[in-house]
C-alpha cells in the first residue's frame, strides 16, 4: 500500500499550482463573480497554450498522456483554486465522444479546433420534463432530407451563451421503446430558431433554458446511428474520468481555519474545543472525499471502470458539503449569514456561499438518489425496487 | 510505485494469518462466552503464541518490527471478529516501552525490563488514556485484567501495579475497564520527550482503534446486507425498497471512506510521520461514527429480531460505541486533529 501519488502526479501538481498562480488572476475570479459563469476564454486559451485541454488524451492526438491519477493531481488544484473548468469539461467530454465514435469530416471540425480553445460545446441531455431520467428526452428530431428539423427545450444548458454547439440528446422514433427511439447531434448554436433563456442559481452561477424551434441540422451533424443515442451516451459513460472531489470543501475549510487563528484578542475561536470539533469533522470528510476520488482513479488506471467507486465519491463529497456549509454557518451564529462579497462578511463568506452552492453538488452529475441506488444494486448487489 | 490501495503479498498473508486465527478462536459463541469476563483467556494466549504483541516492538528490542500499518490491519481483524482480548493496548505499550529504551536513562532501564515481560506475555502491562482525577484513573481499558497500568501525568510517566484496589467496571460493550488508583504508582520517566512518547503512543491508540471500529463497521454491513437480501415483506426482499437500500449505501460509502482513512493514517505513521498525530485522530473520529452508522443501519433493518440478545448485530452495535468510548467521543478526536492542523501546543488545545 501507498498513499502517495507519486512522482510524476505530484509534478504535474506543481505545475498545475504555477499555472493557476499566473493564469487564474484577480480579474479572471472578479469576472467569474460578476456574471456566475464558470468558463473563462482567457483562462481557456491559456489552458489549451499549455496543452491541458486535454491532458489525459494521449501525445500523438494533442493531450499529455497522462495517467488518470496524474489527471486528477492536476484537478485536485483546479478545483480547490476554483478555477473555471465547467466549458472545458463539457466540451472535451464531446470531442471525446467523437473520438470513439464521430465520423472522419465530424473529428475534422472539432477536434482541432476544441484543442486550440476556440470553441465550448454543451450538454442538452436534461429537460424541463425529465432530470435523471436521461432516457425520456422529448425533443423532437424528425428527418427533412439530408437535414433534421429539432423541436424542444433543454434544462440546465450551462455555457450555452458562450457555446458554439450543443452536444443533444432528441427522440427521434417516438414509437420505439423509451431507450431505443433516441438520437444525438451536434447542434450549431448560433442559428435561428435557438432561443437561450438564462437561469440564476442559488451560488449565483449562470445556467440557462435553450429553445429550439424548428432548428435544422444537417445529417452530417448526426453522431452515431438514427436511434442509436443511447449506445453513444454510453460511450460518454465509459469516457468519463475519475474527477476530484472535495475541492470546494476544502477551499471552505482553509477560509474557516484563517478565522479560527485570527483576531479577538487572544482568544481566537481556536481555542474553543467545540470549534476545532467543527473543524476537525470537516477536516476528516474532505481528506474522505479526496481519498475516494484517488481511489476511483486508481481503480481506472487499472483498466476498471470507476462505477461503484465514483458513485460513492461524488455521493459522498456533495453530502459533505452540504453539511459542512450549515454546520458553518450555525458555528458561526448571525454573523454567518453576513453575504459573501460584503465588506463585513465573515471567514471571507466561505460558509455562506458554500451554504448557497452545495445542494447544487447533489444534483447535477447525477443525484445522490441514483448514486445510492448505483452503490446498492451494483455495489452492495440488493435488488432493484419492484 | 504510485499509489497502491491494495495489501502487498506480504500485508496480504498477515491479513489472512490473522483472520485465520481469528475464526477459529474468536466466533461469536466465544465472543459472547467472554462477555462474562469481559476477556477471553485462551484468544489472548493464542494471540501472543502468535506473537502479535512481539511484532509491534522494534527489532533493535527482539520484535517483529511490524509498521503501524501492518498492526492496523491486524487490528481491522480484531475488530472484524470483536476480539475480547487487550491486544491493542498491550502492542501500543509495548512500543512506547520500546520509544522509552532508545531515550534512556533510568526510565529506559525500567522501561526495559518491562518491556521484555510484555513481549513474552508474562505481563499483561496497558495504558490510561487520561491523567488521574480525583487520584483515579478512570476507565482504565484492559484495566481489569492487567498487571500494571502506565499513565501519564504532566510530563511524568508512572506505573502502577493494579492487582488490588482497583474497581472492575460492568459495561456497554463488555470491555475489561476497571477505575484504578493512582496512589503508590512509581514513577518511570519524565521530561518533555516522554511527554511526546505518550502522546505518540496515544496517536497509535486511536490509529488502531479506528482501524478495528473499520473491521467490526465492515463486518456489522456484510451481516445487515446479507439479511435484507433474505428477509421478505410485502411479497419482496426488503432489500429491494429503497427506504433500506439508501441507507446501506449511505453506511458502505462511509465505511468505504472509513478504510481508505484509517490506512492511509496507518501508513503515515511509517511514510509521513509529520502528518500522523492528525490523521489518526481524524480517522477515530470519523471510523467510530461510520462504524456505529453500519452497524445502526444493520441492527435496525433486522426489525424485532434485532433488539434480541441472541441476534449477533447487537454485539457488533455496543461496541461500536463502547470501545471508542474508552477514549472519547468522536468530537474529542476531531479537536484533537484540529489542534494539530493549527499547529497548536497540547497546553494550548
Amino acid at each position: 500500500m501507498d498513499f502517495r501519488l507519486g512522482e510524476t502526479a505530484e509534478d504535474v501538481r506543481r505545475q498545475a499550482r504555477e499555472f493557476l498562480d499566473e493564469h487564474l488572476t484577480e480579474e479572471v475570479v472578479a469576472r467569474m463573480e460578476a456574471t456566475g459563469v464558470h468558463h473563462d476564454w482567457d483562462f481557456h486559451r491559456a489552458l489549451s497554450d499549455r496543452g491541458w485541454v486535454a491532458p489525459g488524451w494521449p501525445v500523438e492526438l494533442g493531450g499529455q498522456g497522462y495517467s488518470v491519477v496524474e489527471g486528477l493531481a492536476m484537478q485536485e488544484e483546479f478545483h480547490r483554486a476554483g478555477a473555471p473548468t465547467y466549458g472545458v469539461g463539457t466540451t472535451m467530454i464531446v470531442a471525446g465522444i467523437i473520438r470513439r465514435v464521430g465520423t472522419d469530416a465530424q473529428k475534422e471540425l472539432v477536434i482541432p479546433r476544441a484543442l486550440r480553445g476556440e470553441i465550448v460545446i454543451v450538454l442538452g441531455f436534461t429537460e424541463p420534463e425529465c432530470g435523471s431520467d436521461v432516457a425520456a428526452a422529448q425533443t423532437r428530431a424528425v428527418r427533412d432530407g439530408d437535414e433534421w428539423v429539432i423541436n424542444g427545450a433543454k434544462m440546465f444548458t450551462t455555457n450555452a451563451q458562450e457555446g458554439d454547439y450543443a452536444f443533444m440528446l432528441t427522440r427521434t422514433n417516438p414509437d420505439a421503446p423509451k431507450h431505443k427511439g433516441l438520437t444525438t447531434f451536434l447542434v450549431p448554436l448560433r442559428q435561428p430558431g435557438v432561443e437561450i433563456r438564462p437561469i440564476r442559481t442559488l451560488s449565483g452561477e449562470r445556467t440557462n433554458l435553450t429553445f429550439y424551434t424548428d432548428v435544422r441540422v444537417d445529417d452530417a451533424m448526426r453522431i452515431g446511428e438514427v436511434d442509436g443515442g443511447w449506445d453513444v451516451m454510453a460511450v460518454g459513460l465509459s469516457l468519463e474520468r475519475a474527477g476530484a472531489q472535495g475541492g470546494e470543501s476544502i477551499r471552505m475549510l482553509d477560509a474557516l481555519e484563517r478565522w479560527a487563528v485570527a483576531g479577538d484578542e487572544g482568544s481566537p475561536p481556536a481555542t474553543d474545543r467545540r470549534v476545532r470539533a467543527r473543524l476537525g469533522r470537516a477536516a476528516a470528510e474532505n481528506e474522505v472525499s479526496v481519498l475516494l476520488a484517488r481511489r476511483s482513479a486508481w481503480v481506472q488506471d487499472a483498466g476498471m471502470l470507476p462505477g461503484v467507486e465514483g458513485s460513492m465519491a461524488k455521493l459522498f463529497a456533495s453530502e459533505a458539503i452540504t453539511r459542512q456549509s450549515a454546520d458553518f454557518l450555525d458555528m458561526l451564529g448571525p454573523d454567518g449569514i453576513r453575504r459573501q462579497g460584503d465588506p463585513t462578511a465573515v471567514a471571507e463568506g466561505a460558509a455562506e456561499y458554500a451554504f448557497r452552492f452545495a445542494l447544487g453538488t447533489t444534483t447535477y452529475g447525477g443525484t445522490s438518489e441514483v448514486q445510492r441506488n448505483i452503490i446498492a444494486q451494483r455495489g452492495l448487489g440488493l435488488p432493484r425496487p419492484r | 510505485m504510485p499509489l497502491d490501495l491494495s495489501p502487498s503479498d506480504e500485508q496480504q498473508q498477515l491479513i489472512d494469518a490473522f483472520a485465520a486465527l481469528y475464526d477459529k478462536e474468536s466466533p461469536t459463541e466465544r465472543v459472547r462466552a467472554a462477555e462474562a469476563l469481559c476477556h477471553d483467556p485462551e484468544l489472548w494466549r493464542r494471540l501472543l503464541e502468535n506473537g502479535a504483541v512481539e511484532m509491534a516492538v522494534g527489532e533493535e528490542h527482539g520484535g517483529g518490527g511490524a509498521t503501524v500499518l501492518d498492526l492496523a490491519l491486524v487490528a481491522e481483524q480484531h475488530g472484524r471478529h470483536l476480539g475480547s482480548a487487550p491486544l491493542l493496548e498491550a502492542q501500543v505499550v509495548a512500543r512506547l516501552l520500546g520509544r522509552l529504551c532508545r531515550l534512556g536513562g533510568l526510565g529506559g532501564e525500567a522501561a526495559g525490563s518491562l518491556l521484555g515481560d510484555v513481549m513474552s506475555g508474562d505481563r499483561l502491562v496497558t495504558l490510561a488514556l487520561r491523567p488521574p482525577r480525583a487520584g483515579v484513573l478512570t476507565m482504565v481499558p484492559a484495566g481489569a485484567v492487567a498487571d500494571a497500568v502506565i499513565f501519564a501525568d504532566g510530563h511524568e510517566l508512572l506505573v502502577t501495579d493494579v492487582a488490588s484496589g482497583r474497581t472492575p467496571v460492568a459495561n456497554l460493550g463488555s470491555l475489561p475497564v476497571a477505575d484504578v488508583p493512582a496512589a503508590g504508582a512509581r514513577p518511570l520517566a519524565a521530561g518533555p520527550a516522554v511527554r511526546e512518547a505518550v502522546e505518540s503512543a496515544l496517536d497509535e491508540w486511536l490509529a488502531l482503534m479506528a482501524a478495528a471500529m473499520v473491521g467490526l463497521g465492515g463486518r456489522a454491513l456484510e451481516i445487515g446486507v446479507a439479511y435484507v437480501k433474505e428477509r421478505h415483506a410485502f411479497g419482496v426482499p426488503i432489500g429491494s425498497f429503497q427506504a433500506v437500500a439508501h441507507g446501506l449505501a449511505d453506511a458502505a460509502t462511509l465505511h468505504d471512506g472509513a478504510e481508505l482513512l484509517e490506512r492511509e493514517a496507518a501508513w503515515a505513521a511509517g511514510e509521513e510521520p509529520a502528518r500522523f498525530g492528525e490523521l489518526a485522530a481524524l480517522a477515530f473520529g470519523f471510523c467510530v461514527d461510520a462504524a456505529r452508522q453500519a452497524a445502526y443501519r444493520s441492527l435496525h433493518y433486522h426489525g424485532g429480531y434485532g433488539f434480541m440478545l441472541e441476534t449477533d448485530i447487537q454485539l457488533f452495535w455496543r461496541r461500536t460505541t463502547a470501545w471508542p468510548a474508552q477514549y472519547g467521543e468522536p468530537d474529542v478526536a476531531f479537536a484533537r486533529a484540529e489542534a494539530r492542523r493549527l499547529g497548536m501546543s497540547i497546553e494550548e488545545a
